[in-house]
């Protein structure tokens, strides 16, 4: 049966039937003739000048096509930055190595395995130097990691002083007074928010292609930006973008990780060019964790000073924040997106303060939150250090500071107005789904048996749906790639001579399920079914603009593209039946798949006769120009700021330190939905990385920058017997800031939930004493803080 | 080296160098890219196939290794067009987002299922927890698997669990 009115329905998605049967097209996939392979020979040390780098033995061994070093590439680096603060990548190493996993040398040939074994017999003399990994080693500038740079610290982003031309007021003083009154209470607390590898179950693949008779590029990349990288190749090659055509066919999850452009998708390129034929490079899952980018990895002190009867009066935040050896897209950027939320749901000034280190590890850029899980982790957890502090319940001390409904749009200490909310309605409705006195009770229960069960609240609010076009002043663009300068959507929406639909997006899914998404807000808007409608993504050659997928921003912003766009079409359209009905276009309303006067349902057109109609001058309205298609461009005037709140059940064994994650329940708002099943899934996979976080995962460095954490082995991802089925459920507040009232849930799930874990482990704990216990929460980690505290 | 073996029904032969594994020779050799290469340890599951009715993770195993065998990729599990329940519960109750992990994911759901069509949630938790996958946080995953176990006891699937139903 055809579906036409789909918004809000839990369709079942588009994509799955290929992937479920093994047909989905990834890049690894590609197998074009004459393809040769890739290896990287990678850097074993984190600091050291190269003295010796000898090719000979790789370049001798059979099949072996090329090798390249940074002399063959000098002339094309190094890689460009988004935010260009600190120092850039070189494409292969310049003399020098910063971290473990850089890129040294390129070794071409006829398949992958004589490619790793030539790239093992290439001979490199490391003269090694102290690294540098450290964060409060590095912040001290005792040694620089960079010669030609003034200190290790790269940049350092204030809250009132993040953006001069807003012209804020610096609230330290506000909170330093509030310090000093004589009824404050006052805590305090050092945490870490571990550094983690995004780990993509895909690995980055790069195929590319370059025939000299066209000079034209195809390249094939696992990329969440496929414009980004045609305009980056096409700027280091000094060629203009429509002679790069990139496309990003399925893309195997990206988290962030895939949003950078990296120097392999540059090398491969240039490689396809020098030989001539087509040149794929995959990386392994340890180039994947040491050499594909890194996310968070701070340490911070939070304060927060309120009254004994829980009124907040301020909250200070002084972080240093890791950025690894060298800059790549956005990276020194990254903590101003927490910025913008480090007051979370709450009224209450701030002073805010985050350093942006360098250190001789990998680059640290956006992953899954990007900023944000780290702003909320601080915050909600000395929240919840200030709630025991004072003996308050934790969601009564949240609703006490919330902003109110009434208050919005709220506008914060960061100049920013949070959209819109409903936050004690948000919160209430999650103490009812888990019947919080029962909850305490079972609790409490458990204690006086020995037990240690705690409940772990939550909040959250994050800023996505990126973005407003002001954001460019402040680096967030593809300006250094050559593409305009802000982060418009745009929606490319035709209806053919069959009425069938091409929607082209400039925005394309890694796991989202844009094609469903998408084909249930065409088909809708328009009364067409889904069934009939096709969504192309990815590739650069059918759409002239394209932002990508990051910051969940593609349904807020390049969805309100694509619904204006599908508004302008029956614009049109209108006009055409008119025509063809010898009526006024003011009086066509659409209706079942067709189109006829107002008040009366016969004669009526179908959308084909108007599709056919449109696509000839004889019988389409002389005023109106041929075909059926609008392209729309989208900016919005704000970001969007979804929310939520959390609670975790957990219970820990003293004996060993286990925790058991009994119960997760979930209450967010993210505005409208167009696809509950689809929004149900993108909440279900950020709570589990976000219990990643707390409880598993970290990128663990020794003090000589040998990652410790190289394999899935070493970093221990969730498994489905680490976890319990989730319980969710949704407020919902639509935001005023694009027309359908959405905003973004790609990266709300993450964002939510470590805090909330490690809440729930502290007041498991709490009857020890335990206040604080760094993540993750390994079983050795807990049982010390048991015993820390048991003396 | 020559191989030989039998790959969804159909017999194969090759020579390959030793060292090749058996993903490697099922994807490049074969063109059976449905089977994905996800770590190279054996850990996150992205490869795993049926070798003579039993899960590997091929890219643990050499292609001389399976010389004779029954091997049975995800091309192999669908049959004249019609789904494997595995896969309708997969695509009814959205197992899946990127889609990478799933073809290892839905070979090791039909060997649980073959050994125990009435799984507990334990009992599938426990018997998918050699497979990673970094999209879902395996909730719509146990729920594919239960549609797939009702569907295969020849009962009804449970309702989805999400917001307003199908």
């Amino acid at each position: 049966m055809a579906t036409t009115s789909v918004m809000g329905g839990s369709v079942r998605r588009r994509e799955d039937p290929a992937l479920i049967q093994g047909h989905g097209l990834y890049v690894d996939d590609l197998h074009p003739t004459g393809l040769l392979h890739i290896a990287f020979l990678r850097s074993p040390v984190a600091r050291a000048k190269i003295t010796n780098l000898d090719t000979a033995a790789a370049k001798a061994t059979d099949g072996v096509v090329a090798v390249y070093t940074h002399d063959d590439v000098a002339h094309l680096g190094p890689l460009v930055a988004q935010v260009p603060i600190g120092k850039l990548r070189p494409l292969l190493a310049a003399g020098e190595v910063n971290h473990v996993g850089e890129a040294v040398a390129m070794v071409v040939a006829v398949d992958r395995y004589t490619a790793q074994d030539a790239a093992d017999a290439i001979v490199v003399d490391y003269d090694t130097l102290p690294a540098i990994i450290d964060l409060k080693e590095a912040a001290s500038d005792v040694q620089k990691v960079h010669d030609e740079l003034d200190s290790n610290i790269l940049h350092t982003w204030t809250y009132h002083g993040y953006w001069e031309a807003l012209g804020l007021e610096d609230q330290t003083p506000e909170v330093d007074a509030a310090m000093e009154r004589d009824d404050a209470v006052v805590v305090s607390l050092e945490m870490v928010n571990q550094r983690l590898i995004p780990v993509a179950i895909e690995p980055r693949s790069v195929v590319a292609e370059y025939n000299p008779g066209y000079s034209q590029f195809t390249v094939h990349s696992s990329t969440q930006v496929p414009h980004a990288l045609g305009g980056a190749i096409a700027t280091t090659f000094g060629m203009v973008a429509a002679d790069v055509r990139v496309i990003a066919p399925e893309v195997g999850g990206g988290f962030g990780s895939k949003l950078n452009v990296y120097n392999d998708e540059i090398l491969t390129a240039f490689a396809a060019k020098a030989l001539g034929r087509p040149v794929k490079w995959t990386e392994t899952r340890r180039e994947a964790s040491g050499s594909t980018i890194h996310g968070r990895g701070w340490i911070g002190t939070a304060t927060l000073v309120g009254t004994a009867d829980g009124e907040f009066l301020g909250y200070k935040l002084h972080a240093l924040a890791d950025m690894g050896a060298y800059s790549q897209n956005f990276t020194v950027a990254i903590p101003l997106l927490g910025l913008w939320i480090a007051s979370g749901q709450y009224k209450m000034p701030v002073s805010w303060t985050v350093d942006c280190v360098v250190t001789n590890t990998m680059t640290a850029d956006a992953y899954r939150g990007a900023g944000r899980p780290e702003a909320i982790y601080y915050l909600e957890r000395i929240i919840d250090a200030y709630a025991r502090e004072i003996g308050m319940d934790p969601f009564e001390v949240r609703k006490k500071n919330f902003w109110q409904p009434e208050e919005f749009p709220a506008v914060m200490g960061c100049g920013f107005a949070l959209d819109s909310g409903d936050y004690p309605a948000n919160v209430d409705k999650l103490m009812e789904k888990v019947d919080y006195p029962s909850l305490l009770k079972m609790r409490d229960d458990a204690r006086t048996q020995g037990r240690y069960v705690g409940i772990g609240v939550g909040s959250y609010v994050e800023v996505c749906g990126f973005g407003p076009a002001i954001l460019a002043e402040i680096g967030f663009s593809w300006s250094a790639y050559g593409l305009p300068a802000s982060f418009n959507g745009s929606g490319l929406v035709r209806v053919n001579p069959d009425a069938t639909v091409t929607v082209v997006i400039g925005t394309g899914p890694s796991g989202q399920g844009h094609e469903t998404t998408w084909a249930q807000l065409v088909g809708d808007g328009l009364g067409i079914p889904v069934e009939n409608i096709r969504v192309l993504h990815g590739d650069t050659r059918e759409h002239p603009m394209g932002i990508g997928t990051f910051g969940s921003r593609s349904i807020a912003v390049d969805g309100t593209a694509t619904y204006e766009a599908t508004l302008k079409i029956k614009e049109k359209a209108a006009k055409i039946a008119a025509h063809l009905l010898e009526a006024s276009a003011e009086d066509i309303v659409f209706e079942n798949g067709g189109a006829h006067v107002k008040g009366s349902p016969a004669p009526r057109v179908e959308w084909e006769a108007i599709a056919k109609a449109a696509y000839q001058a004889h019988t389409s309205p002389e005023d109106v120009d041929s075909g059926l298609e609008a392209h729309t461009s989208f900016s919005p005037a704000n970001a969007t700021w979804p929310f939520g709140s959390h609670v975790a059940v957990v219970e820990v064994d003293p004996d060993t330190g286990n925790v058991d994650l009994l119960r997760y329940v979930g209450v967010d708002d993210c505005g409208n939905e167009i696809n509950p099943m689809i929004v149900n899934g993108q909440i279900h996979g950020g709570i589990a990385q976000g219990v990643g976080q707390a409880l598993f995962e970290g990128a663990v460095y020794d003090e000589s920058g040998n990652l410790l954490t190289g394999s899935l082995l070493d970093y221990p991802l969730p498994t489905a017997s680490d976890l319990p089925s989730f319980e969710l459920d949704r407020t919902v507040t639509p935001t005023d800031v694009n027309p359908l009232g959405v905003k973004g849930v790609g990266e709300a799930g993450t964002i939510g939930t470590a805090h909330t874990i490690v809440n729930a482990v502290v007041d498991a704990l709490s009857p020890l004493g335990v206040k604080h216990i760094d993540m993750p929460l390994k079983p050795r980690r807990v049982w010390e803080a048991i015993q820390e505290a048991r003396g | 080296m020559e191989v030989a073996m039998t790959v969804n029904g159909r017999e194969v032969s090759a020579d390959v160098e030793p060292r090749t594994l058996l993903v490697h020779f099922l994807r490049d050799e074969l063109r059976l890219t449905g089977t994905h290469v996800g770590c190279e340890t054996g850990y996150c599951g992205a490869c795993t196939v049926h070798v003579d009715g039993k899960t590997v993770k091929s890219c643990t195993m050499f292609a001389v290794q399976a010389d004779g065998a029954a091997v049975t990729t995800i091309e192999g599990i669908a049959s004249d067009g019609d789904l494997h329940p595995v896969q309708e519960g997969f695509w009814e109750r959205h197992g899946l987002q990127c889609g990478f992990c799933t073809p290892g994911m839905i070979m090791s759901s039909i060997a649980l299922l073959e050994e125990n069509d009435n799984p507990s949630e334990d009992e599938i938790r426990h018997g998918i927890d050699g497979n990673l996958c970094r999209c879902t946080g395996y909730h719509n995953i146990v729920r594919a698997v239960e549609y797939a176990g009702a569907k295969l006891r020849g009962e009804q699937p449970p309702p989805p669990d999400w917001e307003g139903g199908e």
